[in-house]
């Protein structure tokens, strides 16, 4: 093993547009949207026949067929079919978890490069046979007697053809994750306007950012699509207040469909390596993954929100490196719901929540909301769970680039299960 | 995209149909493959005078391993095997007298010429004779040859050198092209040479090893064969095309092993842009092929400014923009670039409907000519190829009629492929035509039009 770690340099990204569930990809595969995303990778940097050091990538909703879903797709793109790859998941956690994990094997020195990525669909979703049906299949496959047979299928049922869909729900709360989350806004007394006016921000950025070309070596089009599916560039404050909240109950309710994320489809890839590797394939350096941090919270029982824990994370990893909220030049806060980011700032600022929770001595303190999610986010491009993470990595590594050397940039992803994950890039 | 009358034509019923109704019979091309000779068959060499480049055309062809055979006489006696090519140094005119001793060699060489044959011509250009005898005798040449190539069947083409005194050096390349497969659809054209420093010992199968070329709009079409082939002769290729592209320029750049670059090069950053990416890739660039280009067809009353103006754009002012930030940018541009610009047809014979269009491709050539001269002096060349009917995507979608006069209304009497065009650009990106600048090749079958 290496006697000192390194930083992982992040080197480029690619992601396909993201498109609206049932949309322009409703008869693309996981495998079809992450092997088009890698090959559109591998062209911008010119990886053909190439060996990376290790592909890490996954998606929430899956196939059983895709327990090996990211070798698959390697097998199926334009890198040299030597190149490992592993699945990992860990909810929309999972693209940017992929990065750490590809990060942490170059700082170790176990690998020169690799591959970090992430796909969903939730267009074509896997769908189960119904849970007393697959026992009773189960037995049928199991039986050796005609008589054994003729038993296990005299189980058979007509409410059994019923199958099992996969669910925007918490397992162990029966809840939406928005419904988790309406609670969570209305705690922290998040208003339906502020709410808004970020979904327009995260709109009229996003737009501004392909406007100005910012996208042209991050995103690849992909059937026929060549701009993220929900953008709504002409998106107004005055629009989003005339639609029905969806999420959370009664007068308070808040959260509409355009607050929210949109159920999206798609990919993104981001390639990572050793500063040497870099320079040996005459590749550029956009930033280094400087460190990372989990944290998960207990939603069922604790009284904390699902969507918190990013909250948890972040004094962790700033103690850890020295840092205060406010030296960084760039926030991605990832917009599962525009009252996520708001509740997340709004307990960073709160002394009570940053005393009682986290055990400071003071509070994280405010940001300046103008260095927020400045080319747009999940709100206005989509959020394909598995895919959000390589999204900002890439566009967060560019960003910094282009500002120039020794500016930092925050990470916070919030993911199901009451997890997140938090990270920050310098250039 | 198949060429269906060619193949008809080409068949045993189809050939005795076409025979007996003189109908135009159009030849399957020789078209270059690596690894192909670079004639099927013997070259005979005769003179028009005394000429200077006999000795050293014969080296040429013998060291390319080609069979030089003596001149076929009047009478028609036969000498061997019949010709592939046939090629007249015509350096030694003084006067239209010398013209018949031309003939003399060419008719009955020209008579036993193989299907897919080659009649090349060199000579001095007309512009540097001493005597208004030595200028028509030279002229004549041009009349000579085109009628030549409309006279040949069989997918044989005529083409005419003009070597100056002192440009001896620089003639290998273009008569290597002339001769091979690579000039397939190229027939009837005036190519001029000029004295160059060129590189000695160029790799004939791989002449851009090593070289970075840039092919803007090279997602499709005659882009993507270009960037094909520029990579079959062992560049990298960064392949240009509209962000919206992307996809299919990814397929492109994959199939290479090039790199995708999207980028709208009408953006007022593009020029930035492509040298920043050039410079921290690849450390700089050796061909840039300007092929990215648009069509917005209307009659001119009918034509709006939007039309007039992203024509121009994409066209014209792009390719004059990248290519003066290129010179400009400091270490960018190697000191033996070479620029290829696509005009077209159009710009030179011009078109209904294509106003436009026609104005900016004639500028693409205005712009080379112009520029010529300063590339020189940095050892580098800019030159144009204007294809004719070229058998693309767009082109099938033209009505049948219109398709078919289209396609043959050439001395080929068929359209061209992409491929073609592709195989043009590639040669003059070659290190060894740096003696070919300020050109304007047309890749057209010799068309009719605007000939």
């Amino acid at each position: 093993m290496a006697a000192q770690t390194r930083k992982a340099a992040i080197v480029g990204g690619n992601r396909i547009p993201f498109a609206r569930s049932n949309s322009a990809y409703a008869r693309a595969s996981n495998q079809d949207m992450l092997t088009a995303t890698l090959d559109g990778l591998v062209a911008r940097f010119g990886l053909q026949g190439q060996r990376v050091g290790e592909v890490v990538a996954g998606a929430v909703l899956k196939h059983s067929r895709d327990f090996n879903l990211t070798r698959e797709s390697v097998l199926g793109s334009r890198l040299s079919a030597a190149t490992p790859a592993y699945d990992v998941q860990q909810a929309c956690g999972t693209g940017l978890e992929a990065a750490i994990l590809v990060a942490n094997k170059i700082a170790l020195g176990q690998i020169e490069s690799g591959i970090a990525g992430g796909v969903d669909t939730t267009s074509d979703a896997p769908l189960a046979v119904n849970e007393d049906l697959r026992r009773v299949l189960i037995s049928l496959n199991n039986a050796t007697t005609l008589q054994q047979r003729l038993k296990a299928l005299s189980g058979i049922r007509p409410n059994q053809l019923a199958p099992e869909i996969p669910r925007n729900a918490e397992p162990r709360t029966g809840l939406a994750m928005g419904d988790h989350a309406a609670i969570t806004a209305k705690e922290w007394e998040i208003g339906r306007e502020e709410q808004d006016e970020l979904t327009v921000r995260s709109h009229r950025n996003l737009a501004a950012a392909y406007d100005r070309g910012f996208f042209d070596d991050l995103v690849t089009p992909f059937l026929g699509l060549s701009r993220d599916q929900n953008l709504r560039p002409d998106s107004t404050v005055e629009k989003l207040a005339t639609l029905k909240p969806v999420f959370g109950k009664g007068e308070g309710a808040t959260m509409t469909a355009a607050n929210s994320t949109p159920l999206t489809d798609g990919a993104s890839t981001v390639l990572l390596g050793s500063d040497e590797w870099a320079a040996e394939h005459g590749l550029p350096v956009l930033a280094h993954l400087v460190d990372a941090q989990t944290a998960a919270v207990d939603y069922v029982h604790g009284g904390e929100g699902l969507l918190m824990a990013p909250a948890y994370a972040m004094p962790v990893m700033l103690a850890r490196n020295g840092l205060s909220l406010q030296d960084f030049d760039f926030y991605e806060v990832h917009e599962a719901f525009a009252s996520t980011v708001l509740s997340t700032l709004k307990a960073w600022e709160d002394p009570a929540f940053c005393k009682e929770r986290l055990g400071l001595d003071a509070a994280l303190g405010s940001i300046d909301r103008a260095k927020l999610n400045v080319n747009g986010s999940s709100l206005a491009a989509g959020h394909p769970f598995a895919a959000t993470g390589g999204r900002i990595v890439a566009s967060l590594a560019k960003m910094l680039h282009e500002a120039g050397p020794g500016k930092r940039g925050l990470i916070s992803i919030c993911a199901a299960g009451g997890q997140g994950v938090v990270a920050v890039l310098e250039s | 995209m198949s060429d269906w009358y060619r193949d008809f034509a080409n068949s045993g019923v189809g050939t005795t149909i076409t025979k007996q109704l003189g109908l135009p019979r159009p030849a399957v091309l020789r078209r270059y493959e690596p690894g192909q000779p670079l004639l099927p068959g013997p070259a005979v060499i005769g003179s028009a005078g005394k000429g200077r480049l006999r000795d050293e055309l014969t080296a040429l062809l013998r060291g390319a391993g080609v069979t030089v055979q003596s001149p076929v006489t009047a009478d028609g006696a036969t000498d061997g095997e019949k010709p592939a090519a046939v090629l007249l140094d015509a350096t030694g005119l003084t006067s239209p007298a010398d013209l018949a001793s031309a003939h003399d060699f060419l008719a009955p060489a020209v008579k036993r010429l193989r299907p897919s044959g080659r009649v090349l011509v060199l000579a001095d250009p007309p512009g540097e004779a001493t005597s208004p005898a030595q200028a028509a005798a030279r002229q004549a040449l041009d009349g000579l040859v085109r009628s030549i190539a409309k006279e040949l069947r069989g997918g044989s083409t005529a083409n005419l050198v003009h070597v100056p005194a002192g440009a001896e050096g620089s003639l290998a390349s273009p008569v290597r092209f002339f001769l091979s497969g690579r000039s397939a659809y190229v027939d009837g054209q005036v190519v001029g040479v000029s004295a160059a420093d060129l590189p000695a010992g160029e790799d004939v199968e791989a002449p851009l090893a090593g070289k970075v070329a840039v092919v803007t709009g090279a997602a499709r079409g005659i882009g993507a064969a270009i960037a094909r082939v520029l990579a079959r002769d062992g560049a990298h290729v960064v392949a240009v095309d509209i962000p919206a592209s992307g996809q299919a320029l990814a397929e492109v750049a994959n199939d290479i092993g090039g790199t995708a670059l999207q980028l709208d090069i009408t953006a007022t950053d593009a020029p930035a842009r492509l040298i920043e990416h050039l410079r921290e890739r690849h450390g700089g660039v050796d061909v840039v092929v300007h092929n990215a280009g648009i069509t917005r067809d209307k009659l001119l009353v009918n034509m709006d400014a939007a039309r007039w103006n992203s024509v121009m754009a994409v066209n014209l002012q792009a390719q004059l923009d990248l290519t003066q930030a290129l010179l400009d940018a400091e270490g960018v541009l190697e000191p033996n670039a070479r620029v290829v610009c696509v005009s077209s047809q159009s710009g030179i014979a011009g078109n209904r409907g294509q106003t436009n269009y026609a104005a900016s491709k004639a500028g693409v050539i205005g712009m080379v000519r112009a520029w010529a001269p300063a590339f020189a002096e940095r050892r580098a060349t800019i030159n144009a190829v204007a294809p004719g009917f070229i058998v693309t995507e767009m082109t099938a979608k033209m009505p049948l009629g219109t398709r078919e006069v289209g396609s043959r209304i050439n001395s080929l009497q068929q359209g061209g492929l992409p491929v073609d065009v592709a195989e043009t650009i590639a040669w003059l990106a070659q290190p060894g035509s740096g003696g070919v600048n300020g050109q304007v090749v047309r890749v057209c079958g010799q068309s009719m039009l605007g000939a």
